[in-house]
């Protein structure tokens, strides 16, 4: 805290140092993201509490009753990581629609754009929370939850028909949390990403309640739509966007997404062409993004 | 080269003409002091230079397009908006690592030195620190940059006394030197006078006046004149006259001393003087420029 600072004015130009001239792309980009992470802790907190939370659930079933755990919830394992994705899920959905409307209500815009970093990697730094760092925070804590299920559920003599057998019959530690992974990059990564897109262009522009904004114009396309030609395309792609593409909805069980995608092989998501359309979408969206943010003024 | 050229600047919101066809030229190593009223057009024009706003007209900064480059710019540039930008839930530590990390020309050592000298704390979240510490702060990491261009719009808005000498003391002897160029706005006029090297009033979206402060000490003399000498005063051509406790304050422009000398008490005019000078001849129309 005391650093002795002995500049003396005009010896300052001759021992300038002379910083390093070039800061990669990457560089500005990993400070970016870990801004965010700074500014937006609940990015990890929101689905560590939900692991958390589940875990004390799960513990105080398993000791009070573990048949009434054996039979109210088949998929104790699926149902975790479920819950998790879901909270990382919602966290994003605000996370995004707060991101650029946030710092043009606290004006600190001003301070951003003081430093050389471009509206471009601002706004593609705001994607990638959701699109990855959240996928892959969410996937990590749901593993680790899921693996102190395990053990808890061993340590447990009662728990019987929880323990590993449990998870042998269905499938393997390794391959369950590969799943998770999987679904993680595939659905919230890639097919989610025109609706984070939306959400950054919408918090981008609005001037106000932009949770209104996000939320408002696809409801009323559904009504006009509804009303003008008593058709529901409209809504309809909605669903498919949430729900994921065709192969998925047929070959699923119970609307569970984690059975869904392990219906898909990477081979069929790749080749669906929603998914490119989407992302197709989701560009169009950050560009959008991208331009607004650099005509935006304060609030 | 100069630092910032501007032709024809121009800038409206909708039918509000904020910016009316500036032509402005700075050279490297000058302070200037942009001086005027509320809705003048200060803070349009630097939005212009700093890249923050669309115009119209010609505007090159340090030899760029703010508007299609600004985060090029911003490597040589830096402004402090006004105190309340620092993002509130920033603690002290992430500014520093965060400069560090995207600007090329942040030196972290010297920025912390700066803190050293403040009661400024590392784990300090901004929303935790007063006013003049928010300022105190902004300041050091923008002094550790090393920019050719400052740019301050109000930077002691709402501080005491102490902590707005203190940071005009500060920005002097730690950061100025011959090559940088610092551009600032403040309402507190007589506080920037010995700061200054030029000085540009504003007024309407127009550059009412522009000079130096070299020329502003040679050519502008204001002198306390009795009512019985008052009339041979008037006789002089004075640009600006006003009345204090019953007596006249003359302001006369390119006058000899020695000659003003017989009619009273010579001083030197503020540049708040004249700034009100300039204006209220400016509102009463047709006083034929002020040049």
């Amino acid at each position: 805290m005391s650093t002795p600072s002995n500049t003396v004015p005009g010896t300052d130009l001759k021992s300038r140092v002379t910083a390093p001239a070039v800061i990669t792309a990457s560089r500005r980009m990993y400070w970016s993201v870990r801004r965010e992470l700074w500014e937006h802790r609940s990015i990890y907190i929101a689905p560590l509490a939900a692991g958390a939370v589940f875990l004390l659930a799960f513990l105080t079933g398993l000791t009070l009753s573990p048949a009434h755990w054996h039979k109210g919830l088949d998929t104790p394992y699926e149902f975790a990581a479920a819950l998790i994705m879901g909270t990382g899920f919602i966290v994003g959905i605000f996370y995004s629609l707060d991101s650029l409307y946030g710092e043009r209500r606290d004006r600190s815009i001003l301070f951003w754009k003081s430093l050389p970093v471009s509206d471009l990697t601002t706004v593609l730094s705001k994607f990638a929370i959701p699109v990855v760092i959240l996928p892959l925070f969410t996937f990590v804590i749901a593993v680790v939850t899921q693996f102190v299920m395990l053990l808890l559920s061993s340590a447990v003599p009662m728990g019987g028909g929880l323990g590993a057998g449990t998870v042998g019959s269905r499938m393997s530690f390794v391959h369950m949390s590969l799943m998770v992974l999987y679904h993680m990059l595939t659905v919230h990564g890639l097919w989610y990403a025109p609706i984070y897109g939306w959400l950054l262009l919408v918090s981008a522009w609005a001037p106000r309640a932009p949770f209104i904004w996000a939320f408002l114009p696809p409801f009323v396309i559904w009504g006009v739509e509804r009303i003008a030609f008593g058709t529901s395309h409209f809504l309809g792609m909605l669903r498919y966007r949430l729900t994921g593409p065709e192969p998925l909805t047929t070959t699923a069980r119970s609307g569970n997404m984690m059975e869904m995608i392990s219906a898909l092989t990477p081979m069929q998501f790749f080749s669906t062409p929603g998914l490119w359309v989407g992302l197709a979408v989701a560009a169009a969206f950050l560009g959008a993004a991208v331009r607004l943010r650099r005509n935006r003024e304060p609030i | 080269m100069a630092c910032i050229e501007a032709r024809g600047l121009r800038k409206a919101f909708g039918a509000t003409i904020a910016v009316d066809g500036i032509n402005l030229r700075v050279e490297e190593g000058r302070i200037l002091g942009l001086i005027g009223p509320n809705g003048a057009g200060k803070t349009t024009v630097f939005n212009a230079i700093l890249g923050l706003t669309p115009y119209q007209g010609e505007l090159k900064v340090l030899g760029r397009d703010p508007w299609t480059e600004r985060d090029q710019l911003m490597r040589d540039a830096c402004f402090i908006a006004d105190v309340a930008v620092l993002p509130r839930w920033m603690r002290v530590w992430q500014a520093l690592d965060y400069f560090a990390g995207v600007h090329p020309r942040f030196d972290r050592a010297k920025a912390e030195g700066f803190l050293a000298k403040t009661t400024i704390r590392l784990a300090s979240k901004v929303r935790e620190l007063s006013k003049g510490m928010v300022a105190q702060l902004h300041l050091a990491l923008v002094m550790a940059i090393d920019a050719k261009l400052l740019v301050l719009d109000e930077p002691t808005l709402g501080l005491d006394i102490l902590y707005r000498k203190q940071f005009y003391d500060s920005l002097l002897n730690d950061y100025f030197d011959r090559s940088r160029t610092i551009v600032v706005t403040t309402h507190q006029v007589e506080e920037i006078q010995d700061v200054l090297t030029d000085v540009m009033f504003i007024n309407r979206g127009r550059i009412v006046f522009d000079c130096s402060m070299d020329e502003f000490e040679s050519r502008y003399l204001e002198v306390m004149v009795n009512a019985e000498q008052l009339a041979a005063a008037r006789a002089v051509k004075p640009i600006y006259e006003r009345q204090v406790f019953g007596r006249s304050i003359l302001l006369f422009d390119g006058i000899e001393r020695q000659e003003l000398a017989a009619l009273g008490e010579v001083r030197r005019p503020s540049i708040a003087d004249l700034f009100v000078a300039v204006l209220s001849n400016q509102s009463s129309a047709a006083q034929g420029g002020t040049r």
